[in-house]
C-alpha cells in the first residue's frame, strides 16, 4: 500500500442554494480543489451522496458530475453510506491510491435538500433507518436520536440544559467561518427556547437541511510536492458498521462502529485519542457528540458533557471540535458533511482556517457517521 | 408501502414474531437469518408475550410524510420479557406520565396514514399496561 496525500480542496458556501443545482455545486467545489492543488491531471471520480434519487430526482450522479464538470472518460463512480457518504467517498479515493490503481482521484460530496419541504426531507433521512422497524413506524431520524439523549439523561442524571455548551461552541466557531451556513451566536435562553423537533430534542439540538458541496483532490504522496499548496498526509482511514436498527445493539448508548472506526484509523496511524489536536465530529444531534467523544475515548462514559461545559471542546480547548462550525454551525447537506469535515480538517492543519486556527494544530481527526450510530469512518489527516 | 412488503411483515406486525437461535438460544426481534453471537444460521420462528418495560420515549412534533394526521405522537423503545429492544409507537399515552421501567403492553393498531395505495396498514404498538394504569381498589 502506497502512502496518499490531500493536496487540494474546494468548498461551496453551506446555505439554501435556490438558484444552484446538484450539479453546480459539484462542479464548483471540484474546480476550487483542482485550482488549489495547482495539478491538471484527474484520473478517477467518486462522489459521495446520500440523496439524489430521493431529493433530486436524480441518480447516476457521478457520470452527471464527471461529464458537467468536463472529466468524462474518466472512471466515476458514486459512494453511499448515508450520512457517512463524505467520510466513504474519500476512503474510496484513498484506496484507489493506496492500492495503485489510480494516481489522482477526486473524491467530491455533494447533497442538495433544500428544494423539497421539510416533511420530505425528514422521511427521505429516514432511508438510513430500518425501513421496515424504524420509519415503517413513524420513527425519524431525531425521534430516534430523541430516544437516546432521554435515556442518557436518564442514567447519567443529566439536564436537557447540559447539552447546551456544544451548539454553541459549533455556532461560536461557524461565526468564523465564512462559508458557515448558521453564522450568528448562540446563548444558553436560546437553547433553551429553541422549538422542540422531537422532544428532548429540538432546533439548536439538530443540524440543518442545507445545499453544499466539498472536494478533496488525493495522490501518492510521494508525488504530494508537485502540488502548489503543502500535502497533507492521510495517516489513518477505517470504517466499522454496527446493527442498522437502533434497538438491535447490547447497549444502543454504546456507538461501536463509532468506536471500532476511531481506534483502527488511530493504530494505524500509530496514535492514541490523547495525540489528535482536533477532532471534525458527526454533530448531526448533540447527543451524537456526547456518544462519539465517549465512543472514541476522549471522555469517559457519562463524562462528555462535563468536558464541554469545561470549556475543553472549544478551540483554545484540548480537544476542539467542530472548530469551523461541525454540522450545526455549518450546516449539514448530509452526503457532502464528511467531505466539509475532511476539507475543514486539512484547513487547519495547513494553517489556512483564519481566526478559527487551532493553532500549532498537525494532527486532526474526522469523523463521519451514517444512520443511528450503524456505520462510521474515521480518517486521521497530518502534516 | 408497497402491499408484497406489507405482507411479508405480517407475522412480524401482528404476531410479533421474531426468532430464535438454536445454538444459543438468543431471541431476536426484528427476525435475523444468522445469529450474531454464535453466527449459526437455521433460526426458527419464536412468537413474544408482548409484554415489556419502557426504556425510552420521545414525542414527535415534526412528522415524516406519511404520519402527519397522527403528529404529536409518541414513539419509544421497549425492552420485552424475553429480552430484545423493540422500537415502536406508544398507544394510548395521552395524559400518562411516562417513565423509564413503566410496564407496557402490545397491541395491534393503524400505524400511518392511509397512503396512495389507499389500504391502511396495520401492526404493533405498545401501551401503558392495563392493569398497571387502573386505580386499585
Amino acid at each position: 500500500m502506497r502512502d496518499v496525500s490531500v493536496i487540494g480542496v474546494g468548498q461551496t458556501p453551506v446555505g439554501e442554494h435556490w438558484d444552484r443545482s446538484l450539479r453546480d455545486l459539484a462542479v464548483e467545489a471540484i474546480a476550487e480543489a483542482r485550482r488549489d492543488a495547482g495539478v491538471d491531471r484527474v484520473d478517477a471520480l467518486y462522489v459521495g451522496n446520500m440523496l439524489s434519487g430521493e431529493l433530486a430526482g436524480q441518480e447516476n450522479v457521478a457520470t452527471l458530475v464527471a461529464d458537467a464538470a468536463g472529466l468524462l472518460p474518466k472512471e466515476a463512480l458514486k459512494i453511499e453510506a448515508a450520512c457517512a457518504s463524505g467520510g466513504a467517498v474519500l476512503r474510496a479515493a484513498y484506496l484507489a491510491v493506496a492500492c495503485g490503481a489510480h494516481d489522482y482521484v477526486l473524491a467530491v460530496g455533494v447533497e442538495k435538500m433544500t428544494d423539497v419541504l421539510t416533511d420530505g426531507v425528514t422521511a427521505a433521512l429516514a432511508l438510513a433507518a430500518d425501513a421496515d422497524y424504524e420509519a415503517a413506524h413513524g420513527i425519524t431520524f431525531a425521534a430516534l436520536n430523541a430516544i437516546l439523549m432521554r435515556r442518557y439523561m436518564h442514567e447519567h442524571r443529566a439536564s436537557h440544559e447540559d447539552f447546551a455548551p456544544f451548539s454553541i461552541n459549533a455556532h461560536r466557531n461557524a461565526a468564523l467561518n465564512p462559508r458557515a451556513m448558521y453564522r450568528q451566536p448562540i446563548t444558553v435562553e436560546d437553547f433553551i427556547r429553541s422549538p422542540i423537533v422531537a422532544d428532548p430534542i429540538n432546533i439548536l439540538d439538530s443540524a440543518g437541511i442545507s445545499d453544499g458541496a466539498a472536494a478533496l483532490l488525493v495522490c501518492p504522496a510521494s508525488e504530494a510536492r508537485r502540488a502548489r499548496r503543502p500535502p497533507v498526509r492521510i495517516t489513518g482511514s477505517a470504517c466499522a458498521t454496527d446493527t442498522l436498527g437502533l434497538a438491535e445493539r447490547t447497549d444502543p448508548l454504546v456507538w461501536q462502529a463509532v468506536a471500532d472506526s476511531a481506534r483502527l484509523a488511530c493504530e494505524q496511524a500509530k496514535l492514541k485519542p490523547k495525540d489528535i489536536d482536533l477532532f471534525e465530529l458527526h454533530d448531526a444531534f448533540t447527543i451524537v457528540s456526547v456518544l462519539s467523544l465517549e465512543a472514541c475515548g476522549f471522555a469517559d462514559r457519562g463524562s462528555a458533557l462535563k468536558l464541554a461545559a469545561e470549556g475543553r471542546i472549544a478551540l483554545e480547548g484540548d480537544i476542539p471540535i467542530c472548530t469551523l462550525g461541525g454540522l450545526k454551525g455549518r450546516g449539514h447537506p448530509v452526503g457532502a458533511s464528511g467531505t466539509y469535515q475532511l476539507v475543514e480538517t486539512a484547513l487547519q492543519l495547513r494553517g489556512e482556517a483564519g481566526p478559527a486556527q487551532v493553532k500549532g494544530a498537525s494532527i486532526g481527526m474526522a469523523q463521519s457517521v451514517g444512520g443511528s450510530g450503524s456505520v462510521a469512518i474515521t480518517h486521521i489527516l497530518q502534516v | 408501502m408497497e402491499l408484497p412488503r406489507y405482507h411479508r411483515l405480517r407475522g412480524p406486525y401482528y404476531r410479533l414474531e421474531g426468532r430464535a437461535c438454536p445454538g444459543c438460544s438468543r431471541r431476536f426481534f426484528p427476525p435475523r437469518s444468522v445469529c450474531p453471537t454464535c453466527k449459526s444460521g437455521g433460526l426458527r420462528p419464536f412468537a413474544f408475550c408482548g409484554r415489556g418495560t419502557l426504556y425510552s420515549w420521545s414525542h414527535v412534533l415534526q412528522p415524516a410524510r406519511g404520519f402527519a394526521s397522527m403528529a404529536p405522537y409518541t414513539v419509544g423503545m421497549v425492552r420485552l420479557e424475553e429480552g430484545p429492544l423493540v422500537s415502536t409507537q406508544l398507544a394510548d399515552a395521552d395524559g400518562v406520565e411516562l417513565a423509564v421501567g413503566m410496564p407496557l403492553e402490545m397491541v395491534t393498531r393503524r400505524i400511518r396514514d392511509a397512503d396512495e395505495h389507499g389500504y391502511i396498514v396495520y401492526g404493533y404498538k405498545f401501551r401503558p399496561l392495563l392493569m398497571a394504569t387502573r386505580p386499585r381498589p
